[in-house]
């Protein structure tokens, strides 16, 4: 076996002080019927051959582009401080802190996360047990209709459509009902939350309303009126949760000075990796009064019997494994090695960082909408936005599959994402951050001026099947790869031929 | 106070300075916000701890050494399978390859990734017998609420909409009843049979047409294997209810026991205990989920796809009308099943089988070495954990299995899961693994003896226990009744250190 230290004798001397002759004989309580057929799997593999298959997989993806994708997951600047700690075995390999006197530095380390993200958000509580920010949301959710004894959540459409997905799901579930509020959609406000449909819908006297859900920024990367959705919410007796992007808040309003009782999010821009998709760290925050409300752990200080200060997990009648059925939610886990990932990172980086980080994106970002307008790709909504927005790009899906083959991620194509809502076909959703560099916006402005023309140019009759005229090259002259994508094949494949930078 | 407790320090709070670290981001210019509304900027920053980078390291390498873990000691705690984390997984979901790859990565971008997972919900197809695993839950706990909503979906599907109760024996985890409660279920408890197991005869009581399904932990919480287990699928079976196999103790059975072979529908599995990723101090996990034939169409999306040509793919929204949903944003914890990933293919088939066998022999070697030492109720074989019972202790000396659990901690060892099983006495669930050496079960056993030896002769030592920790017994009625959960009292350089 790979990691054991079990010898033959000493396995010989354990099956003698059990008094029998074969391991066998410990599985006889599984009835022979029932007995596994063979096990069938690859062979084991030396660490040396394990290492270089997974070095080969991780090859197999592609990780170089130049990216603009954001949509949930950004790309940042992570201080090496940040992983040289996390592998500090005593906090990756140790559980739950169930005994507190000799778990002292995860129960910490948790203390301070929610120390930080209650500075962050403006809330008194926050548990570091969720997931990834669409769990976080459902469960912020939810709270709302335990604290308020109601059953309909009211969902804007400028929440991450995973979230709302989610969200959805665990609705479902629990028989609860969560409705969708549309976007504006046109005008100034246009793909904001619409406030005049939540007014109309939280008017309904007999559907009364538990909590309205408004992300800032939306998915679509646009500020909203918070504080206006908000008030509406507390009107009609509903509590507001806000769905909030971390990085952001070091510049943006915290959710409580805008009268959140509840903030949810993702808390994978604070230096936790993409990976695709996880482990990432659900961010959920509340008000005092919601703390008998909010599922997962809390840690707590008090004092040991010398008086001396220390931290224990606390208020846990909320918790699966003491109320079992009658529990806040079956979460268990706490996210406590991506709330320390997270805790590092805003301590190494630091307030002021942190704030050069969200301005710094900020700055890119408007770079970027000018080099995209001048491209050809205007931005889709008029509103203020902070480092991610929507371009109109005809035809997106297929220009964003082009520009793949040319070292371009450009974005989500948001017709793949939100498929049903058509005003969303033709656009692209791109970001910035204080990673993006002005040589990679050249080379994706560069890049999409061209695919446009060219779509152009091809939707010109009698012009469909000449080719040609396609650039590939970049005058920046920023390398390789930008040639060297794998749709460059399929590019050919298409008849069109890659001529070296003539235009 | 001992070295150890010589590291408690101040929080990071405490040890901020205005003006001090810094340096890791270039500065924006300075109208970088200008754009944005007033109204939509904070007015006053964060208050973050202002730490130097060597400060910031001393603090949490301090605060590491106060941790009790995996790789510092002997961690038996019952139903939680500490095994040793292998090193090179840590290495491998560092690869930048994984790390970088972007949720949103178009499906020719993550071929590696998506190949992976593949491979690894095949692997675990396998292990449990199961038709097809989804990867997506990101927990043990959120596997169980995936499981039972698609249960909830088949019996709709079929337009039986009348079954509301999910049965669970009383001695499962909490997550189980909660999970049914989650998923709009009512919980019906029923209580196991004298010798640990499943009461067939209370089972066959409530099982009836309102059964949506059964939650089963199998091996169970005591550590047995649950013998009556074919008996009781066809009772749930046969009034048209579902199985669901809790597989939190799968790293006693791998390779001896298919729970979908067997008949159970549904299965959750815990990578963070049998394909030994890391706890992380409670988390991150992942908690793929396995089904049989009859909940396929309603697994979580999206899946992942092999085309035909050999390429990956994930299903596109609304490809597969009938599944559940989504449980979680993008494709699962990518980034912990690499690790459990390289586990599997570091053991092969034979390597797992033994990885069961041995865990297996080490929890039987340890629970006949300690039946002198303390109450052993089940006298069968166990699987990979055994409950021990400090019941006879107590009623000797008045020391209960707290005490002994606060002890241990003196004697250099992480106390194993106490007072769960609820259905035993002064429970003691101690799991040891296949990755502990036969020494460090033997100075366990002699450490064990010792203390119940104090608790006759100084049973103040244990009363007062543990001594030795950074810090000692905590006030937990005051941390309930008074919560202190944020520090808020941060004034700069002007806050005081109470210590």
């Amino acid at each position: 076996m790979a990691y054991g230290p079990h010898t033959s004798q000493d396995r010989a001397a354990m099956l003698q002080a059990i008094g029998i002759a074969s391991v066998d004989e410990l599985f006889a309580d599984i009835p022979a019927a029932l007995r596994a057929s063979e096990l069938r799997l690859p062979p084991p593999e030396s660490e040396a051959e394990l290492a270089d298959r997974l070095r080969h997989l991780a090859e197999r993806n592609r990780v170089d582009l130049v990216s603009f994708l954001g949509a949930g997951a950004y790309r940042h600047f992570v201080p090496a401080v940040v992983d040289q700690l996390l592998l500090r075995g005593e906090f990756y390999t140790a559980y739950t802190p169930y005994q507190p006197e000799i778990s002292q530095g995860t129960l910490q380390t948790i203390y301070e996360y929610q120390s930080m993200m209650g500075e962050m958000t403006g809330m008194d509580v926050v548990s570091a047990s969720h997931y990834d920010g669409a769990t976080a949301t459902a469960e912020g959710a939810l709270m709302t209709c335990r604290a308020t004894h109601r059953e309909r959540v009211l969902v804007s459409r400028g929440v991450h459509p995973h979230y709302r997905q989610t969200l959805c799901t665990y609705f479902g579930g629990a028989d609860r009902v969560a409705d969708e509020i549309p976007l504006v959609a046109d005008g100034p406000a246009a793909g904001t939350t619409d406030l005049a449909a939540l007014e109309r819908m939280l008017a309904d006297p007999d559907r009364p309303v538990a909590g309205v859900v408004v992300a800032n920024p939306s998915f679509l990367g646009l500020l909203e009126p918070m504080a206006q959705a908000g008030r509406l919410a507390h009107a009609a007796g509903a509590l507001f949760v806000s769905v909030v992007e971390p990085v952001s808040l070091a510049v943006l309003a915290a959710p409580a000075s805008y009268g959140a009782e509840i903030a949810c999010g993702e808390g994978q821009p604070l230096g936790i990796p993409l990976a695709y998709g996880g482990p990432y760290l659900g961010i959920l925050a509340c008000r005092e009064a919601l703390v008998r409300q909010i599922p997962g752990r809390l840690v707590g200080m008090t004092t040991d019997v010398d008086g001396r200060r220390a931290f224990v997990m606390t208020l846990r009648a909320r918790e699966q494994d003491i109320r079992r059925e009658k529990a806040s939610s079956n979460i268990c886990t706490n996210q406590a090695l991506c709330a320390l990932a997270a805790s590092i990172y805003m301590a190494s980086i630091g307030p002021h960082g942190l704030r050069d980080v969200a301005a710094l994106g900020a700055a890119r970002a408007a770079e970027l909408e000018r080099a995209l307008a001048e491209a050809g790709a205007p931005r889709l909504h008029p509103g203020p936005y902070l480092n991610e927005f929507a371009v109109r790009v005809p035809n997106a899906p297929e220009v964003h599959r082009r520009l793949l083959a040319r070292g371009v991620l450009a974005g989500l194509a948001l017709a793949e994402a939100e498929p049903d809502d058509p005003s969303l076909a033709d656009a692209l959703l791109v970001c910035a951050t204080e990673v993006t560099t002005a040589d990679e916006i050249e080379v994706f402005a560069w890049a999409l001026r061209d695919e446009i023309e060219q779509g152009r140019q091809l939707s010109l009759p009698g012009l469909a099947d000449r080719g040609g005229g396609r650039a590939a090259g970049h005058p920046a002259g920023s390398g390789g790869r930008v040639e060297s994508g794998p749709g460059a094949e399929a590019a050919g494949g298409r008849g069109r031929h890659a001529t070296g930078g003539a235009r | 106070m001992t070295a150890a407790g010589d590291r408690l320090g101040p929080t990071l709070f405490e040890r901020s300075r205005p003006g001090r670290g810094g340096g890791k981001i270039p500065h924006p210019p300075k109208d970088a916000l200008s754009r944005i509304p007033a109204d939509q900027l904070r007015t006053e920053g964060p208050n973050l701890p202002e730490v130097n980078e060597s400060e910031l390291t001393r603090h949490y390498v301090n605060l590491s050494q106060l941790n009790y873990a995996v790789d510092t000691g002997f961690y038996p705690l019952g139903s939680c399978t500490m095994k040793f984390n292998p090193k090179v997984n840590e290495w491998a979901a560092r690869l930048a390859g994984f790390a970088e790859l972007h949720p949103f990565a178009p499906d020719e971008l993550a071929q590696g990734t998506l190949q992976l997972l593949w491979e690894l919900e095949q692997a675990l197809a396998e292990i449990g017998g199961m038709r097809a695993v989804t990867l997506q839950p990101a927990a043990g706990a959120q596997g169980e609420l995936t499981g039972i909503l698609m249960v909830r979906a088949y019996h709709r599907s079929r337009g039986d909409l009348d079954r509301t109760e999910v049965l669970v024996p009383d001695s499962a985890h909490g997550t189980n009843p909660a999970t049914a409660s989650m998923a709009g279920f009512k919980t019906v408890s029923v209580p196991s049979a004298p010798d640990g197991g499943v009461d067939l005869a209370a089972f066959r009581v409530a099982l009836g047409p309102r059964t949506a399904a059964v939650m089963i932990t199998n091996p169970s919480t005591l550590g047995l294997f649950e013998s009556r287990i074919g008996e009781l699928l066809e009772a749930v079976h046969a009034v048209g209810a579902l199985a669901y196999m809790d597989g939190a103790n799968l790293n006693a059975i791998m390779g001896r026991f298919k729970p979908g072979e067997a008949g159970f529908d549904v299965m959750h599995i815990n990578v963070h205990k049998t394909f030994a990723t890391p706890h992380g101090g409670g988390g991150p996990g992942a908690g793929p989920v396995g089904v049989g034939e009859k909940l396929l169409p309603f697994l979580p999306s999206p899946r992942v796809l092999r085309e035909p040509d050999g390429r990956f793919r994930l299903e596109r929204p609304g490809e597969r009308p009938s599944s559940i949903g989504r449980v979680r944003a993008y494709a699962g914890n990518a980034g912990v099943l690499v690790r459990a990933y390289a586990y599997i293919r570091a053991h092969g088939a034979a390597g797992l089988r033994e990885v069961s066998d041995d865990a297996v022999l080490a929890a039987n070697y340890l629970k006949v070495r300690l039946a002198g030492v303390l109450d052993v109720p089940f006298s069968r074989h166990c699987m990979h954990e055994f409950v021990a019972s400090g019941a006879t202790l107590k009623a000797q000396t008045g020391i209960r299995t707290l005490d002994v659990a606060k002890r241990l901690i003196d004697y250099g060892y992480h106390p194993p899961t106490i007072y769960f099983p609820l259905t035993v006495e002064e429970a003691l669930l101690i799991e040891p693994t296949e990755t502990e050496a036969l020494e460090t079960l033997d100075a366990f056993v002699v450490a064990l003896r010792a203390i119940v030896e104090e608790a006759h002769t100084d049973p103040e030592a244990l009363h007062s226990a543990p001594h030795s920790s950074p810090v000692r017994r905590l006030d937990e009625t005051t941390a309930a009744r008074q919560p202190n959960l944020r520090w808020k009292a941060m004034t700069g350089s002007q806050a005081p250190c109470p210590d």
